[in-house]
């Protein structure tokens, strides 16, 4: 099998064509390799094929883990280990159980919980975005991020029928390059 | 696409392409800055300069030096405070809770108002940090292995659960605010020219993180912002009900009650819209954002203002039905005390100015007058603040021996530093107006066509 390893750019002005001419290209089995927008199109991820984003997910899971660190952190202080040496009685809630003073850990528990939620998904998603401070920008085109909406297709030959095919919507531009 | 009924009002102007909006956007950030932007800029960074005065002859010299004493031991700084913080509330309940609802008027005013957010909470945590006397010894408040035996922080005070709170709050409204910001960047990044403004081309660049709008990141962008939302959500109302069990915890009569946490929330959220309404208003105009910060949006506001400020109202009268009717009598005293002893007058400024002038709200006219709206949440931010000072000072100058009551009035240096949070505020408000996009640009793109008025005739 031939690598298909050419690409073409179809540059749109309105998000709608952009929805219409990535179906009709994905009907006819064209490779849209991907859709670069000044903001998300609605509709657009079961189009292009993407799979549901494990985002929220990571937050639960990191959000498991910074409740399991408040608990046990607040347990090694107040109950277990530095709470063995320094037994105290606050408010009459003496500190031998956990689950006595349980309601009084409540709102630190919670503040960990989101603390390790926001910041590790925040952190997961920078990762996966291959987002950094100072990275370049990979968008083909600077259009793209103010008011141009850009379909990218790979191909290795029939081009003429993709052309044709972009040439019916409402395409204002089409670039053609060899590389992938 | 979104579809939207053609009753709604527009909250777009004006016939704006996306490309009309990505240069409105970015022309405060391009241009120069005018001559009212200069005179308020001065004022505030003298304001500061002031503050930053005081704050250093406090440290240098003591808490002495504040009108505080050894009945009123919490008075102007922790008013201080509860104020900053209250304002905070607001940015995130827009950008957080407005999301969640799919409220889409949210989308012109989010990034100011968690700008606000971020600058008020900033202001709040001075004041704990200068009180401590020894600033320099702020990290024993945080659970950290030392070198001074095993001495670790009480994880049953609400002193502590605020320092997770706010520390939490203020780091995750900066998340927030950041991964909304990064398209928006990387839109003025792909604006600039590198011959003309190369620094400025290379600062965007490196702010932008690489954001090119891949069809995959918008995706996990929508969903962590819809889960930082949800997050950011309970996180809010989780900050001031620890503010408020600060005080509802002790057993002072007049802060010890059950009703607190619900109360600080909506005054929060009360004082919050006050100061985004005060803030809008000047840089909508300052900025040329009337297409995008409309009368309609300012309407808004001035309902949430309307139904907060009721139930502000309802706290209060509750407050006082609950003294009445505990049969406690240092309860009943402390809020008859509140109404008509020595500082009656800080009582009828919040009555006035929380209760009754927000209901004016109630008249169309003046819910959709900028110039009334500026004056009310004038008085709304003052109201706000005399709530916090009823609360705290006039609980306390009466305390159970009747042999140490006494009266509190601010120092020079008091009413400095809190003059300097003002400037501080400004001063960092009026950076960000010039430097950052002011309106959450990709997002209002996503509704021009549902929302806009030439896409809705």
């Amino acid at each position: 099998m031939k690598m298909k390893n050419k690409i073409i750019h179809a540059i749109f002005d309105d998000e709608q064509d952009v929805l219409s001419v990535v179906k009709d290209l994905r009907d006819k089995k064209f490779i849209v390799n991907e859709v670069y927008s000044p903001f998300p199109i609605h509709g657009l991820d079961p189009i292009l094929g993407l799979k549901e984003t494990r985002m929220a997910i990571t937050a639960f899971i990191y959000g498991c883990i910074g409740l399991s660190f408040g608990a046990l952190l607040i347990y090694y202080i107040m109950i277990s280990g530095v709470g063995k040496s320094w037994p105290m009685n606050i408010g009459g809630k003496p500190n031998f159980t956990f689950y006595h003073n349980l309601p009084s850990f409540v709102p630190i528990i919670f503040e960990c919980t989101v603390l390790f939620a926001a910041h590790l998904m925040s952190l997961t998603y920078l990762f996966r975005n291959k987002l950094y401070p100072g990275a370049n920008t990979t968008s083909p085109d600077p259009r793209t991020t103010d008011d141009k909406f850009l379909v990218e297709v790979l191909y290795s030959e029939n081009k003429t029928d993709i052309i044709t095919l972009l040439k019916k919507s409402n395409v204002c531009e089409i670039n053609e390059k060899d590389e992938v | 696409m979104h579809k939207e009924s053609k009753i709604r009002d527009p909250l777009i102007l004006g016939n704006k392409t996306y490309h009309d909006i990505t240069r409105d956007i970015a022309r405060p950030v391009e241009g120069k800055a005018n001559k009212y932007w200069w005179i308020l800029f001065s004022l505030s960074a003298v304001l500061m300069l002031w503050g930053f005065a005081c704050m250093a002859y406090t440290i240098g010299t003591g808490i002495g030096v504040w009108g505080l004493n050894k009945t009123v031991d919490w008075a102007w700084d922790i008013t201080n405070f509860v104020w900053w913080i209250g304002i905070g509330h607001a940015g995130t309940l827009i950008s957080a809770v407005l999301l969640l609802f799919r409220q889409k008027w949210r989308m012109a005013i989010n990034r100011s108002a968690e700008a606000m957010t971020i600058f008020g909470v900033a202001q709040a945590a001075l004041f704990p940090l200068i009180h401590m006397g020894r600033p320099w010894l702020a990290y024993f408040v945080f659970p950290i292995p030392n070198q001074f035996g095993s001495l670790w922080v009480n994880f049953n005070s609400p002193l502590l659960w605020d320092v997770f709170a706010i520390s939490t709050y203020f780091s995750v409204s900066c998340v927030f605010w950041y991964i909304g910001l990064i398209p928006d960047f990387a839109m003025l990044r792909d604006r600039m020219d590198k011959k003309i403004a190369p620094m400025r081309k290379k600062l965007y660049t490196l702010m932008a993180f690489g954001w090119s709008g891949r069809a995959k990141h918008w995706q996990r962008f929508e969903e962590v912002s819809l889960v930082l939302a949800g997050l950011a959500t309970p996180l809010v109302f989780s900050v001031h009900s620890i503010v408020s069990m600060d005080f509802a915890t002790s057993i002072i009569p007049g802060w010890h009650t059950t009703i607190f946490p619900p109360y600080f929330v909506l005054g929060a959220l009360f004082s919050g819209f006050a100061m985004v309404e005060t803030l809008l208003i000047i840089m909508r105009k300052v900025v040329n954002m009337e297409s995008y910060i409309t009368i309609k949006h300012i309407e808004y506001m001035n309902v949430i203002i309307l139904f907060t400020g009721s139930l502000v109202g309802v706290a209060y009268i509750t407050e006082l039905f609950m003294a009445w009717y505990s049969g406690v009598e240092f309860e009943q005293y402390a809020f008859l005390n509140r109404a008509t002893g020595p500082y009656w007058w800080a009582y009828a400024s919040m009555m006035t100015c929380n209760v009754v002038i927000p209901q004016l709200y109630w008249i169309y006219k003046i819910r959709t007058s900028l110039i009334a709206t500026f004056i009310l949440s004038i008085f709304v931010n003052i109201g706000m603040w005399f709530e916090r000072f009823v609360i705290i000072v006039t609980s306390l100058h009466r305390d159970f021996l009747p042999s140490s009551w006494t009266m509190f009035s601010p120092t020079f240096i008091d009413i400095g530093i809190f003059l300097g949070t003002i400037g501080f505020f400004f001063v960092l408000f009026l950076l960000y107006s010039r430097a950052f996009p002011v309106v959450a640009q990709a997002e209002l793109k996503s509704i021009l066509k549902s929302s806009g008025s030439e896409y809705k005739k």
